[in-house]
């Protein structure tokens, strides 16, 4: 349990920068006093200019809980005031302000138990893959399946790790759904958006639920769920507005 | 403007209070339906000066945070009461 304290703005220095597609990049950060995370939490970045104007953003915790560094990952809003610096110009040494970790209520542990089902719209994935590294570092046997729509298979986020978490044949299983253009030759994923029809394939009416993504996504898909027969209560959301975060 | 939920203002909560809102419970006063604080919408706009924080069911008014002038503000006409877990 980690003890409840006032938030406070931190000091975060990026010690690496990870290029995950073209429009996202991980930052591994070293933050001194981190009070340690939940998966699934954020927190907040502030960026203050030289005239003194300020602006802030949430961004997702992608690391494990037991990893030495906590990373970010972020995708770049074209005309964000926050994610632009974030993705192309921040280089590893240089620092920002942040305070976390934020947020209670869409958090996973194994004690919670399963099965697990991860619904993740483009970068909504973070938080998903923050809960999934502290699966497989906990070294818990909780069913665990993630549906993950993204837009080109280019666009599909920690793709590798994911395939690999996959093939370790410990109860997870990665369901991919492009949703524009044409597969790649050789997909093995789903094609088109996650409706009834994908969700009645994947849906364990018993499942732990976790959404996340665009709030068109994540409406649509709650929806679908409580509709499969899943209980209102076990559908956790979280919106990352029109167009992420 | 798109709605987000109670997680995107969890850092605006964590200024105010001490514990951790988003996982508090409240009821609405409207449908008397209660819901995490984080399952609920919120209406929020990053150079607005406060959100709005909607019942998910019955879109009634439960919160408006205001900070303007370097005060805060929280009304809370729509809210019958809010849960809080021991830590």
């Amino acid at each position: 349990m980690i003890a409840e304290r006032r938030l406070t703005w931190l000091i975060a220095t990026a010690v690496d920068v990870v290029a995950e597609t073209s429009r996202v990049r991980t930052l591994v950060l070293d933050v001194p006093d981190w009070p340690g995370h939940r998966a699934g939490q954020h927190v907040d970045i502030r960026l203050t200019a030289e005239d003194g104007y300020q602006a802030q953003r949430s961004y997702s915790i992608a690391s494990a809980p037991a990893d030495d560094q906590v990373a970010l990952t972020v995708e770049r809003i074209e005309d964000g005031e926050v994610s632009p610096y974030l993705v192309d110009v921040l280089e590893a040494g240089d620092s920002f302000e942040l305070r976390g970790p934020i947020g209670g209520y869409f958090v996973w542990e194994p004690g919670l138990g399963g099965p697990l089902l991860l619904l993740a719209g483009g970068s909504g994935i973070v938080p998903l893959m923050a809960m999934l590294r502290h699966r497989a570092a906990a070294g818990s046997d909780v069913p665990a399946r993630l549906v993950y729509s993204a837009r080109t298979a280019d666009d599909l986020i920690y793709r590798d790790e994911l395939e690999r978490l996959a093939a370790a044949g410990d109860g997870f299983e990665l369901v991919p759904t492009l949703t524009r253009g044409q597969p790649p030759p050789g997909w093995h994923g789903r094609t088109g958006r996650v409706d009834g029809d994908l969700l009645r394939d994947v849906v364990d009416a018993h499942a732990h639920a976790f959404v996340c993504g665009p709030t068109p996504f994540v409406e649509a898909v709650a929806g679908s769920l409580v509709e499969l027969g899943v209980d209102p209560a076990r559908v956790k959301t979280e919106r990352f507005g029109p167009t992420g975060r | 403007m798109e709605r987000v939920d109670g997680n995107a203002i969890a850092g605006m909560l964590g200024e105010l209070f001490v514990h951790e809102m988003t996982s508090a419970r409240c009821r609405c006063d409207t449908c008397g339906r209660v819901e995490a604080m984080g399952a609920e919408h919120v209406y929020a706009h990053p150079q607005a000066p406060g959100v709005v924080l909607r019942c998910l069911h019955c879109d009634n008014l439960m919160l408006v945070i205001a900070h303007v002038g370097g005060r805060w503000r929280l009304g809370s006409t729509g809210v019958t009461w809010i849960e809080l877990g021991e830590s």
